[in-house]
């Protein structure tokens, strides 16, 4: 209360109305107008949840309607709606708020600061997210116009010119989609901008770059890797805009434009997006993984140097997903040999986590039985990848479900795995009450399991042709079984993540009690209350390594006499 | 609130980190010339690509006095950070009064150039592939002009009526590598669209 004022022009009084809780639009307001980090990080995750939900129903339906042949559940257009706005919602509305919400809340306090370097700024960036996402559901409503029934966009997630073109998708629906973009690049941008000037200008007292957390290093990663990438977007949505608006010819092959164009701006973005999604849940492990295994992490300067390699060589990797569009066999080679070279900082972060795990003292408590699936299926997702980056492979296989079982193994096996595994570490910092391990332990089964039948099985079909994005197939080409199994396992994997949802608002009422630091953990937040106050530390901090509450529980054997 | 006390006490080094302000307009500049680069090399993809005129070569004149304008903003804006450090508030607001006239100018003879292109050439940004590269790069970069003009005006303004004082200037001195930004991005622009392209 004692932070809050009624939202009354004039109406300034920060004194204590004899009440103990707010009145409901207190509240509201509260939340509306808050510039906390620890607030906006937790906005940031709840309509990251949300939009996880209404994404996955989204799934769920595609699924429905690929499990038999000849299926008609849903329409031709339905269909194209629904992957269009499945793929663009995991991506912008799940993906990234889950990357700031949590690097909003961990940042300033793992770098023991009171807040986020611009703290305007950051509720100004999580607000033009927000309308970013309203903006895109809103073509549900009037995305045909104002007259008759709405649409959302159906142009593909990678919405490739020249179908994008106002010849060829008349009406709004397309425009919702760009404009959407653009609002919530904005946003982006901005977050981006706070977490780099967060983690280099407000570190506290003795947190040199090379002791701050590696959550705090792979975050300004990724925000540097986020300066550059969104950005091509953004700008290739404003010609979009201009194209369809003003009547531009930027990618009009009538007029001497180039679809191929659009494609490289797309994928000079969308490549390195990846990495901007995967690094984030790196950070998570790095963070999980030696807590739960009773060890320092192992080789932090390579693990440091292993992402700045994945920023640097993701830039250089974009064209691997055009080499069916034909290119000079030069670009061909180039690309291939890139993408193959991600493997060897991937490779050494792998390796990192396996070694710091060996030997170690294992918990096996719900984040780490979510971390150490990751590392599982992680692996195989970047196996995979590696196939996929020989162009003559590549040529077999491009636009096949054998791509969409390898990224969905990407973006769900590690990407979703490391978020829920980050959930159940920090809740009890946020909310002050741990997650109910037994429901976390069937969340964490049926998920894996679901996960699994899904995105295991999703390979084969692909390996037999099955393309991507059609809304029925034929019978007798041998898919039908597979595609049936596929989505079963998403059903169950749907289960699972009701099972989280509810544990999520159980346990925020009735879960065990924290205190500050459940899993003796030794990066900063773990030491303050649970939820932090406001002001975060009461005493600016002060460290002498990287892990100042291993100093500070070991007097006899502190860190900092062997960094 | 409880919390473990985190102060050890060590030798008290001096604890400099860099200035939040310089790191976030860095970084806005770091993402502002990676948009200008997507569109400067739409520009030069697209050279020649038009299918039908009207061609630069035709109607495009090299603005010479236009740039020469906004390149020494950036020589004008510089001796008023350089005043504003030292305390020199008149200075400062006179030189910075000239950087915003200089910008002014070069705004001006945009749109002059503009109009000419569009009522005495016929070049509208819907007219052909040039066109549609034309406009928007020099427009993506006049746009950061407007806003850079907004920011030299707001300071002015705050200038004149006296509340710019010398603990201001790193404030200064940040908004000006902005400013500065502009400036160089328009010698790329200059040298794609007037040089290479014409």
């Amino acid at each position: 209360m004692a932070d809050s004022s009624i939202p009354i022009g004039g109406s300034l009084d920060v004194t204590s109305h004899g009440r103990s809780t707010p009145t409901a639009i207190e509240w509201l307001h509260e939340w509306v107008v808050t510039v906390d980090h620890k607030k906006l990080g937790i906005l940031y995750v709840v309509y990251a949840i949300f939009f996880l939900l209404v994404g996955g129903v989204e799934a769920l339906l595609i699924r429905l309607q690929l499990a038999a042949p000849h299926n008609h559940f849903i329409s031709p257009q339905t269909f194209n709606r629904l992957f269009t706005m499945h793929g663009t919602t995991m991506v912008f509305l799940v993906g990234m708020p889950f990357v700031f919400g949590f690097a909003n809340y961990l940042v300033p306090l793992m770098v023991g600061a009171r807040d986020m370097a611009f703290p305007r700024l950051n509720a100004f960036s999580f607000w033009m997210t927000a309308f970013g996402g309203l903006l895109l559901y809103y073509s549900f409503i009037g995305g045909s116009g104002l007259y008759g029934m709405g649409s959302a966009p159906d142009v593909g997630w990678w919405a490739y010119a020249p179908l994008t073109l106002r010849a060829f998708t008349p009406g709004h629906s397309t425009d919702y989609w760009a404009l959407s973009l653009i609002v919530s690049g904005f946003g982006t941008v901005g977050a981006a901008v706070n977490i780099i000037a967060t983690s280099l200008s407000m570190r506290c007292k003795g947190m040199t770059l090379l002791k701050m957390p590696l959550f705090v290093w792979l975050n300004l990663v990724v925000a540097g890797m986020v300066l550059v990438t969104i950005t091509p977007l953004t700008a290739a949505q404003v010609m979009l805009v201009i194209d369809r608006y003003l009547g531009g010819h930027f990618f009009d092959t009538q007029a001497g434009g180039s679809a191929v164009v659009w494609m490289h701006f797309f994928w000079i973005f969308g490549h390195p997006e990846v990495y901007v999604l995967v690094l984030p849940a790196f950070a998570i492990a790095n963070e999980i993984v030696p807590v739960f295994s009773r060890k320092a992490i192992f080789g932090y300067p390579a693990m440091v140097a292993a992402s700045v390699g994945i920023a640097f060589i993701s830039m250089t990797v974009w064209a691997h997903h055009m080499f069916t569009v034909g290119m000079t066999s030069f670009g061909n080679a180039f690309f291939t040999l890139s993408t193959m070279l991600v493997g060897i900082p991937t490779g050494i972060k792998i390796f990192n986590w396996l070694a710091t795990m060996w030997g170690g003292k294992i918990r096996f408590a719900t984040p780490m039985l979510f971390c150490t699936a990751f590392l599982i299926q992680f692996l195989v997702a970047g196996l995979t990848g590696i196939m996929l980056s020989a162009a003559p492979w590549n040529w077999q296989l491009h636009n096949s479900y054998f791509v969409i079982a390898h990224f969905h193994y990407v973006l769900v096996g590690a990407i979703v795995f490391c978020i829920f595994a980050g959930i159940y570490y920090w809740y009890p910092k946020v909310t002050g009450r741990l997650l109910n391990e037994t429901l976390g332990k069937w969340h964490f089964w049926l998920f894996a399991i679901g996960f699994h039948v899904t995105f295991d099985f999703m390979h084969i079909p692909g390996l037999m042709g099955m393309p991507r994005s059609i809304y029925t197939y034929e019978p007798g080409r041998g898919w039908e079984t597979w595609n049936l199994i596929v989505s079963i396992g998403g059903a169950i994997q749907g289960i699972a993540t009701l099972i989280f949802a509810f544990n999520l608002f159980w346990s925020y009422f009735r879960g065990k009690r924290a205190g500050n630091d459940p899993w003796d953990a030794w990066t900063l937040e773990w030491s303050t209350s649970s939820p932090p106050p406001a002001y975060n530390f009461p005493v600016e901090p002060e460290v002498l390594s990287r892990r100042p509450l291993w100093d500070l529980k070991h007097p006899d054997d502190p860190d900092w006499r062997y960094e | 609130m409880s919390s473990v006390p985190l102060v050890a006490t060590s030798a008290q080094k001096p604890w400099v980190l860099p200035s939040r302000g310089r790191v976030a307009m860095f970084c806005v500049i770091i993402a502002e010339s990676a948009i200008f680069t997507i569109f400067v090399v739409a520009y030069v993809y697209y050279i020649g690509k038009s299918l039908y005129g009207p061609t630069p070569q035709k109607v495009l004149d090299v603005p010479i006095f236009n740039t020469v304008c906004l390149l020494s903003s950036s020589l004008t804006i510089w001796l008023a950070e350089h005043a504003i450090e030292k305390g020199k508030i008149v200075r400062f607001t006179l030189w910075w009064a000239l950087t915003m006239t200089l910008g002014a100018i070069f705004l001006i003879g945009t749109g002059l150039e503009w109009r000419r292109l569009i009522e005495r050439e016929g070049l509208t940004i819907s007219t052909n592939l040039f066109g549609t590269t034309f406009y928007s790069l020099v427009g993506l970069h006049a746009s950061h002009v407007i806003v850079g003009l907004t920011g030299l005006l707001i300071i002015l303004i705050f200038a004149v009526t006296g509340h710019v004082k010398q603990q201001h200037a790193e404030r200064i001195q940040v908004f000006a590598l902005y400013w500065h930004f502009v400036d160089a991005v328009w010698v790329v622009v200059f040298t794609v669209v007037y040089i290479i392209g014409r």
